[in-house]
């Protein structure tokens, strides 16, 4: 009987109540560590893990917990970036709606990609999402408003709810912390309600859930959706925050990144995937002399892990200290 | 000692001291930001780095008591993390000057975030001609080449020798549509006639469809509005496909000599290309390009390297004069200096912050015409520096006083 | 018809034809892994690559010339995927097919790094083999002689291997293998062998692609990159289990592209994934594949 993937991440057999003493510890303990790194490193650079590590969580919650591997969830943090940068450039919307507007449109991509995957499974699953993200790829590259290579530059940070000026790096990198903050309570708060539940007893044995009156297609649907909108609310801050939006981040390589950063932190864990994205995030940026060593060190890490430590750092972990992380 | 000589020496030091209290840190940091390793790494990439530290060598700067570090990083093309490179650079690590950037979108950004940041910012690698015009900063420094001036070069004089039938083979994206537009222009203006265009996408690899679309339109000139490796492929399955028997020649808008040693002369032969520096020239260039070429496997410099060497020489001597480093006050000084270096020659920055020199015209040789490696080029025309580049008027840049 | 004369039109056709016998041979050599092992092959771009980069070492230091790449190069490069198989994707056969995407999608990145840090980007120069130089005019178009050749070779090799597969005891043993490794075991069939021999017999395919497109393409590093997803896309379409599905959609999809060219070439590089995505919505399994 094939693993599936991600799935024996599993807890250890704890009370609730229990467990959620132990991630919410680990809960405070990320956000304290979040919160003092500014005064020590340059705050875009953690801004910039912080955007990724909610892209990968978001990611996570499609692949951790329902069991889907889409191979193109570039195209939701990428078109979040390009119609925040878009309205906040040239409509001239404050950030907060900017954002909020592209994690919607994000959204939006994601029932129409999600409707048109879900009936697929596994390798076949994966195949549509990369041909729907390359068509989708394929209209950012034509449309005039991305601007094609360019990208859309100059995006201006603006003013947050009219109080907060973003252009004290300070300020944006609070924001940003509390963005994640809030993308990260969200998926926990799917994973761990009555809807993740649902979501769990479909990956582990999903004939049985449809005996017991459960329409997979819908829940299958609403975890996607919810991913998408989540990577859209990454990509739109992560616009704001670097003043860009380019075709990198709707190319298909950047879906081959959240994979690794997810796998690499650990399938289906609660906090894999932000250690996973700023393990990655600090690797890009200390081997940026470089070049070519990037894409082989990302293939290693790969190879790696799919080898010997499926489980990822925080898996690992885990099961190290006997506790669900 | 004497109490004179006493006061005289204490003096020195303090001169001294002071100057180096205006360069901040007591250090100029010069960032090479390119291509290390994809497409454009030839054509830039470590090269690049080479001809900055030749160029603090030769200068003697530490002889003159300036302390200059360089370091270098990879933007892999791609805009974010060149931007972020740049930000973090001039933001925490005490970078004065970013130098390089191929590729027009990443400098676009980055002339933007100098000019924030209140640095310097010098162009060599990329080509559009909007950073001196209506993208135009006091910060910003386009030295090589751009679109204007490959478009005037290639097109010009390509009509003049009798090449007035144009078809394009464009990649389909804003650099490429940008160089197609340029060059129509020109070619119009010179008399030409454009019969045909297709828009292929980027990256191809297989041009066959697009050559066969050439081939139909019985264009004399088949101009090639793209870069790097579209461009090395098109040649080559031209070749393939009998164009130059057809009578018919290509046209590269944008090529490089890593490029046609990339091809070999066997493919490259007969192709008309623009580029400004070329390193066997005269004897000057000989000279250097062969110091280059010891540090850099063997292989010959292309124009975007020389226009590093040349540009970070240029720098230097502007600190030199100037005995401080703030952005804005260096770039107006290089362009108060005339500029002489043994790669480009006499030359001049103007006030919109493009570097002037001549353009030339060449021709790849064919096999039999070359004496060994990188012999490459014969030299078809010459366009004085005057007229190479677009006129200060014409260019929509608010530092050019109406 | 359609705004071009029908003589450009033939002209596109048969250069559709022929790429479309690089994205047969290549979805030839992923289909004979994914049907026969359930391996899904993301090294295979960076495999094709290795190939092209094995005839040009042949030529450069050995001297050999095109004709032995052809014969030596799938050899080596089906050897190197033999011993990765062996050290590698053994361990992952008990879980999900996802997981051996993940590794050979990692040993792409790893191979394509590596040969990008030595060779750059610009690509190296291969010779088009003189006994192939040249061409005929077709009247419709000037045909090289090399891409003829192409196609009769793609053709030979796409025919051969289903007749292996699918006529022969081989290839009965094989398929048989999948899908019931246990009982062919006990009919004293080395299954593990079979499988490894397989996987480098796709691999060698992928290689002798790479060495077809050697004088054509640039020999470079990233010639693989782009165009495993195409073909990936191919193989979905014909089916993932159907060799006689890739080969069929292989050429098909080329002449599509080759007329995508003509009409709307920008689209070209896209085509592919909107056939794709229509398919896999009517039929999940692609054209010919078999229900999992």
């Amino acid at each position: 009987m094939m693993a599936a993937v991600g799935e024996y991440v599993e807890a250890p057999a704890v009370p609730a109540a229990v467990t959620q003493r132990h991630q919410a510890v680990g809960f405070a303990v990320m956000v304290a560590f979040f919160s003092v790194m500014p005064f020590f490193v340059y705050p875009i650079f953690l801004m910039k893990a912080l955007c990724f590590a909610l892209f990968a969580c978001a990611f996570n919650l499609l692949i951790g917990y329902v069991g889907l591997l889409s191979f193109g969830h570039a195209v939701f943090l990428g078109s979040a970036g390009y119609v925040s940068a878009h309205t906040a450039k040239v409509w001239g919307w404050p950030p907060e709606l900017a954002i909020l507007g592209g994690a919607v449109v994000a959204g939006a991509l994601g029932v129409a990609i999600g409707f048109l995957s879900i009936r697929s499974k596994g390798i076949y699953f994966a195949n549509i999402t990369l041909a729907l993200a390359q068509m989708v790829y394929f209209f950012c590259v034509q449309a005039k408003f991305t601007g094609g290579e360019d990208g859309i530059q100059a995006v201006p940070r603006g003013m947050m709810f009219g109080l907060f000026d973003l252009r004290n790096s300070l300020t944006l990198y609070f924001v940003v912390l509390a963005i994640f903050a809030g993308g990260f309570l969200l998926t926990y708060r799917a994973i761990h309600s009555p809807f993740g539940q649902v979501l769990k007893a479909i990956r582990e044995n999903e004939p049985r859930a449809v005996s017991l009156g459960y329409r997979p297609e819908h829940y299958k649907l609403i975890a996607f959706v919810l991913s998408a909108t989540l990577s859209g609310l990454a990509g739109g801050t992560k616009a704001i925050v670097f003043q860009l939006a380019s075709l990198a981040d709707v190319h298909w390589t950047m879906s081959g990144e959240v994979v690794l950063m997810t796998l690499l932190g650990g399938l289906g864990t609660v906090f894999g995937p932000v250690v996973g994205a700023l393990t990655l995030v600090m690797l890009e940026h200390y081997l940026v002399q470089l070049g070519a060593w990037v894409t082989i060190i990302q293939g290693a890490i790969f190879v790696v892990c799919v080898l010997t430590f499926r489980r990822g750092i925080v898996g690992e972990l885990a099961r190290a200290l006997k506790k669900p992380l | 000692m004497g109490k004179t000589s006493f006061v005289a020496l204490l003096a020195l030091c303090l001169m001294t001291g002071t100057a180096q209290a205006q360069i901040s840190d007591g250090v100029i940091k010069i960032g090479v930001l390119n291509d290390q390793s994809g497409p454009y790494a030839d054509i830039t990439g470590p090269g690049s780095v080479v001809a900055a530290r030749m160029a603090v060598e030769d200068f003697g700067a530490t002889a003159k008591g300036m302390k200059v570090e360089i370091v270098f990083a990879d933007h892999q093309n791609k805009p974010d993390v060149g931007s972020q490179i740049a930000r973090q650079w001039y933001d925490a690590e005490k970078v004065d000057l970013i130098i390089d950037v191929p590729t027009s979108s990443i400098a676009l950004a980055i002339n933007q975030i100098a000019r924030e940041k209140n640095k310097a910012f010098i162009v060599s690698g990329a080509a559009t001609s909007d950073l001196t015009g209506k993208a135009c900063s006091p910060n910003t420094i386009h030295w090589t080449y751009d679109t204007w001036a490959l478009a005037n070069g290639t097109g010009t004089a390509v009509v003049r020798t009798g090449g007035d039938t144009w078809f394009f083979l464009t990649a389909d994206y804003a650099f490429g549509h940008a160089l197609e537009r340029d060059v129509e222009a020109v070619v119009q203006k010179s008399g030409g006639r454009v019969v045909g265009k297709v828009r292929h996408p980027f990256p191809t690899s297989d041009f066959s469809s697009f050559l066969l679309q050439a081939q139909a339109s019985k264009a004399k000139i088949i101009g090639l509005a793209n870069a790097g490796a579209d461009t090395i492929n098109a040649i080559k399955q031209g070749a393939e496909f009998g164009i130059a028997k057809g009578g018919q020649q290509f046209a590269g808008l944008l090529v490089f000599i890593s490029d046609v040693h990339a091809l070999g002369l066997e493919k490259a032969q007969g192709l008309v290309l623009t580029e400004s520096f070329y390193w066997d020239q005269n004897d000057r260039t000989r000279a250097w390009s062969k110091r280059f070429a010891e540090r850099h496997r063997g292989a010959m410099p292309t124009m975007v390297q020389a226009g590093v060497y040349s540009a970070v020489t240029h720098y230097l001597k502007a600190i030199d004069s100037l005995k401080g480093d703030d952005g804005p006050k260096v770039i107006t000084r290089m362009k108060e200096l005339p500029t002489d270096d043994p790669v480009f020659g006499k030359g001049t920055v103007r006030v919109d912050g493009r570097k002037v020199h001549p353009m030339y015209l060449f021709e790849v040789k064919k096999p039999a015409e070359s004496k060994g490696p990188w012999d490459y080029y014969k030299l078809r025309a010459t366009i004085p520096a005057d007229q190479a580049f677009r006129p200060l008027d014409q260019g929509d840049c608010s530092l050019v006083k109406k | 018809m359609f705004g071009i004369p029908p003589q450009a039109l033939f002209g596109q056709l048969l250069i559709g034809l022929i790429n479309g016998s690089f994205y047969a041979l290549l979805s030839l050599g992923l289909a004979v892994i994914f049907g026969l092992l359930n391996i899904i092959n993301f090294a295979h771009g960076a495999q094709y690559m290795m190939g092209a980069f094995a005839a040009y070492f042949l030529l450069q230091y050995a001297g050999l010339g095109y004709g032995w790449a052809l014969l030596i190069a799938p050899v080596i490069i089906g050897l190197l995927g033999m011993a990765l198989e062996r050290v590698t994707l053994k361990r992952l056969y008990h879980l999900d097919h996802l997981y051996g995407l993940l590794l050979t999608f990692g040993v792409a990145l790893i191979i394509q790094g590596v040969f990008r840090y030595e060779f750059g980007s610009s690509g190296l120069p291969y010779p088009i083999p003189r006994a192939l130089e040249g061409g005929k005019n077709l009247g419709f178009m000037f045909l090289p002689n090399y891409r003829a050749w192409v196609i009769v070779l793609s053709l030979v090799v796409c025919f051969g291997t289903w007749l292996v597969i699918e006529r022969t005891r081989l290839g009965a043993y094989l398929r048989a293998a999948t899908e019931n490794p246990t009982l062919v075991r006990a009919f004293g069939i080395n299954v593990p062998r079979m499988i490894t021999l397989t996987y480098g017999f796709g691999v060698g395919l992928a290689a002798l692609a790479g060495v077809l497109a050697a004088p054509i393409y640039q020999v470079n590093p990233l010639m693989g990159g782009d165009l495993i997803i195409v073909v990936f896309a191919v193989v979905v379409i014909g089916g993932m289990g159907s060799i006689l599905g890739s080969i069929i959609t292989g050429f098909t999809l080329g002449l599509v592209e080759g007329l995508t060219k003509v009409f709307y070439p920008e689209a070209s590089n896209t085509v592919i994934f909107v056939i794709m995505a229509i398919v896999l919505l009517v039929r999940p399994t692609g054209l010919f594949g078999r229900a999992s």
